[in-house]
């Protein structure tokens, strides 16, 4: 035994949560494509709010086991939120208007938590789908601030905290965008890490015992539902912002089903594999897209039937060793998915 | 006189079926108390009830003297019952540290705090190296729960519930399907528990009751066939009956 | 158009949809299997009786019983190649399969149909309207009702009182014990999978006309189909087929008298019913 055991805890336990090595290579890399990739500026702000959306959707379920067919909808209020704030020149400045974007979804994930904490899985399923289908009619229902199919049109952004003006390259985009990931990371990285992150990590686990040690379950369901809202509001007012476009589609079901995807790619539970999930979606939707731009749908749809068939947990644990070599690297515990594979 | 636990009339019934029938059952403050009775009897239920899985549909429930029929599972935990699992409640993706330092956390109300990461508070740590010196863990702590042994797992299951610092324990068979290599360890740690701790043992083998227990309460058919110290239970010939065959199928 | 129309309509919608979704009843109800891909094997029905009658020239009442078979065909072998390894899994892979299939469902049917909307030719005699108690009403949507009618009662008997229909309810309460009795399961789930979807396709040949078939087909009808389940229940038959009747004469009714919230009540009110009992409106409520 250690001399001094309870110090030995505290190092223990905070071990967990300092930065590793990999993960300051991971950022520096990031950091560096600014440098390294100047004609490539669109698609990794791209792959900056889509891995902002997918961490988002690792929180509920990676962390909290909440399944959701409809994180979209999140996605869609702050994209509206800012492409309304941006053409009403109600908030000019995007800094103050993304946070506002945030607050919007937040607002409407807290309230929309109460329905999803209700009943099984197949059930949440269905309500987060409906919830995101139900906000895609009034949409195009009050399209005359929506803009209806059209879209919201002649959105400009004003300069980033008055200072810097957003450039045709979309180089003071993607550093924007870069920085906003890197900041709500850092803040997601600190969340999951605390007594709360790991009480949902317990209730993912076993809601059952979670509820027996005093964890009060539906609070922090609530809780971390209300935060992801945010986060996938904010991803979604920086996609209108950076491409200055808000339109029907931010609500659709491919674009949930895609989100799955990305986090099925990258592996969920370690908060990275949103965002490696977004950089491998967007570089395959890339290439695979300017070969057959029209069927590219066909080749999402193949990669999820395959990944499910060979099994989740064995791509991450057999098939593919590297990345779970690289997932180790960033301190990703064993997690599985919820619910599991039957033996 | 207060009772650390109490029931008054305590009523379930699934459809049609009574399955808790207006069940008292007191147990005394510092009481070492087990709860008997045949497969089927109910104990279960009982154990859901007053643990607030399931509602009760009349009667009451008090923990040291105030009424907690009415609250949430979580709520009674904070409020000092906590109980057991009959088969491991546990986090396989958890570590032994993270697990009693979740509980920890919880009792002393840093369980919502979402900044400071876990570790950084001493007086968790310190309860923390405490629950775990004491239930032989330390060797393990770092190591995910779900790849511990079973008698480990077992340790870990009762360490869980006895770092939410309970005044009332709820022991479901705390020996159920430990190997008997592994045995002696359950039962010392089960023997060991704080005196001040008030315990309810739910059990199926008679030894480990006899041994333990300074009160016994049997159970049949959901409701109470007799009370009272081991020794007189023992003599009882309808405890007897029941537990020779007669109704023991019911 | 008078409420009588409208009504007339709705039941005609309502029981085409219990016969599209009925095959999703059984699975995710009696196999617990949440399959949304189910609206691509109604779509398969479909098309395939767009090629036997447009293409082929066969009459329009040969052609339903072939697309029965036809998507029956394609479930039997895609439970047996895929779905199969599945059924044990959890809800969320589950999902995600029939995610992936639906989208490699839709862009190889736009890939070999082309996207735009197709119909079926029916026969002349279908198209008219003909007189009901002074109630002017069309053949096409009688003929529905009498034909989805008929396969509702004779669904109902072959769950309740056949020998399959035991099989089935044992094998999906036990599997161990029932393999035990010597019921097949694999052979049991497949052909009650197949014959689903064979249902499916069914109603994707007779709904060609009433509800459009496009590539898009079972991403734009997944959430009727699930609206029928869950609102449903899926203890009963009876529960889905109430669901889809409600369902029919809602949407009906709803885009008739106020057309500007399309489809928003329907997806709030199944919110409303999912959150008011989980377990459906017509299901048994869970007493544990």
């Amino acid at each position: 035994m250690t001399a001094i055991p309870h110090e030995a805890m505290g190092r223990q336990l905070v071990a967990a949560a300092r930065w590793r090595p990999a993960e300051w290579v991971f950022w520096l890399f990031a950091a560096a494509t600014v440098l390294l990739f100047p004609d490539r500026y669109l698609i990794l702000t791209e792959v900056a709010w889509l891995g902002l959306f997918a961490l988002s959707l690792d929180l509920i379920l990676g962390y909290a086991g909440i399944v959701s067919l409809g994180h979209a909808a999140f996605f869609g209020i702050g994209a509206y939120s800012a492409g309304l704030l941006a053409k009403h020149g109600l908030i000019n400045e995007p800094v103050l208007a993304l946070v506002v974007a945030g607050f919007a979804a937040a607002v409407v994930g807290f309230l929309t938590s109460f329905l999803v904490m209700r009943g099984s899985d197949l059930t949440r399923l269905m309500v987060t789908l409906a919830i995101a289908l139900v906000l895609r009619e009034l949409a195009n229902r009050f399209s005359d601030i929506t803009g209806g199919f059209d879209g919201l049109q002649g959105i400009t952004v004003a300069p980033v905290l008055g200072l810097f003006e957003f450039d045709l390259f979309g180089k003071v985009g993607y550093i924007y965008c870069l920085s906003v990931l890197f900041l709500l990371f850092v803040l997601a990285r600190r969340i999951v890490h605390s007594p709360f992150g790991l009480s949902l990590r317990a209730i993912r686990n076993n809601p059952l015992r979670a509820a027996a040690i005093g964890i009060p379950v539906n609070r922090r369901l609530i809780w971390i539902y209300t935060v992801a809202a945010f986060y996938a509001g904010v991803a979604g007012a920086l996609f209108t912002q950076s491409s200055a476009i808000a339109s029907l589609d931010v609500f659709a079901f491919d674009r949930s089903a895609d989100l799955m995807l990305v986090l099925v790619i990258g592996g969920t539970g370690y908060l990275y594999g949103g965002l490696i999930g977004a950089a491998i979606f967007k570089l395959l939707q890339q290439e695979v897209s300017s070969l057959t731009p029209q069927y590219w749908q066909f080749w999402i749809g193949l990669v999820l039937v395959v990944i499910v068939l060979l099994g989740r947990q064995r791509i991450e644990s057999a098939v593919t060793f590297v990345p779970r070599r690289i997932a180790r690297l960033f301190g990703k515990e064993i997690a599985a998915l919820p619910g599991g594979e039957a033996p | 006189m207060t009772y650390a636990l109490e029931t008054i009339d305590l009523k379930k019934q699934f459809g049609g079926l009574a399955v808790t029938r207006d069940l008292s059952l007191r147990i005394a403050t510092g009481a070492r108390h087990a709860l008997i009775g045949p497969n089927g009897a109910g104990k279960t239920t009982v154990i859901n009830l007053l643990t607030g899985v399931l509602r009760p549909n009349g009667g009451r429930i008090l923990l040291e003297g105030s009424d907690i029929t009415a609250l949430p599972v979580h709520s009674r935990v904070l409020r000092g019952l906590s109980r057991t699992f009959q088969i491991n409640q546990l986090y396989a993706d958890l570590t032994p540290l993270e697990t009693i330092g979740l509980a920890v956390s919880e009792r002393l109300g840093h369980g919502g705090d979402w900044w400071r990461v876990l570790g950084t508070r001493a007086d968790v740590n310190g309860e923390i190296a405490e629950h775990l010196a004491r239930f032989h863990l330390l060797d393990v702590m770092g190591e995910r729960t779900a790849t511990l042994p079973y008698g480990k797992q077992r340790l870990l299951e009762i360490a869980v519930a006895i770092a939410t610092r309970p005044r009332v324990l709820l022991l479901d068979e705390p020996a159920a399907g430990v190997p008997e290599s592994e045995r002696h360890d359950i039962l010392a740690a089960v023997a060991s528990l704080p005196r001040d701790v008030t315990v309810l043992l739910i059990e199926h083998d008679m030894d480990l009751v006899f041994s333990f227990a300074d009160r016994i309460s049997v159970l049949v058919n959901g409701a109470m066939l007799t009370e009272g110290a081991p020794d007189e239970v023992a003599r009882d010939p309808r405890v007897k009956a029941v537990y020779l065959g007669e109704g023991a199928d019911a | 158009m008078t409420a009588l129309t409208i009504l007339f309509d709705g039941v005609a919608y309502g029981m085409l949809l219990f016969v599209l979704a009925s095959g999703l009843a059984v699975t995710l109800g009696l196999m617990n299997f949440v399959n949304l891909a189910h609206g691509a094997f109604a779509m398969a029905g479909g098309y395939a009786c767009v090629i036997l009658v447009n293409r082929l020239g066969l009459p329009f009442f040969a052609a339903l019983p072939l697309a029965f078979v036809a998507a029956a065909l394609i479930g039997a072998v895609l439970e047996r190649l895929l779905y199969r390894h599945l059924y044990g899994r959890s809800h969320l892979d589950q999902v995600l399969f029939t995610i992936g299939l639906v989208f490699m469902s839709v862009t190889a049917t736009d890939y070999l149909m082309g996207s735009q909307q197709v119909f079926v030719q029916i026969p002349d005699y279908l198209r008219s309207q003909i007189d009901v108690f002074g109630l002017g009403v069309g053949r096409y949507r009688l003929m529905i009702i009498v034909i989805c009618g008929l396969l509702t009662v004779a669904l109902q008997l072959i769950l309740g009182r056949t020998r399959f229909g035991s099989r089935l309810r044992a094998a999906v309460d036990d599997p161990r014990a029932a393999t035990g009795l010597g019921i097949n399961v694999g052979q049991v789930f497949a052909l009650t999978f197949a014959f689903g979807s064979g249902l499916a396709g069914l109603g994707g040949a007779l709904g060609a006309e009433i509800l459009g078939l496009d590539p898009y087909f079972p991403l734009k009808f997944m959430i009727y189909f699930l609206i029928v389940v869950s609102v449903g229940g899926t203890s009963t038959i009876t529960g889905p087929f109430m669901a889809s009747l409600l369902l029919g004469v809602a949407d009906v009714a709803g885009k008739y008298y106020v057309p500007k919230l399309g489809a928003f009540v329907i997806y709030a009110l199944m919110i409303v019913i999912l959150i008011w009992r989980p377990n459906g409106l017509f299901g048994r409520t869970a007493t544990r």
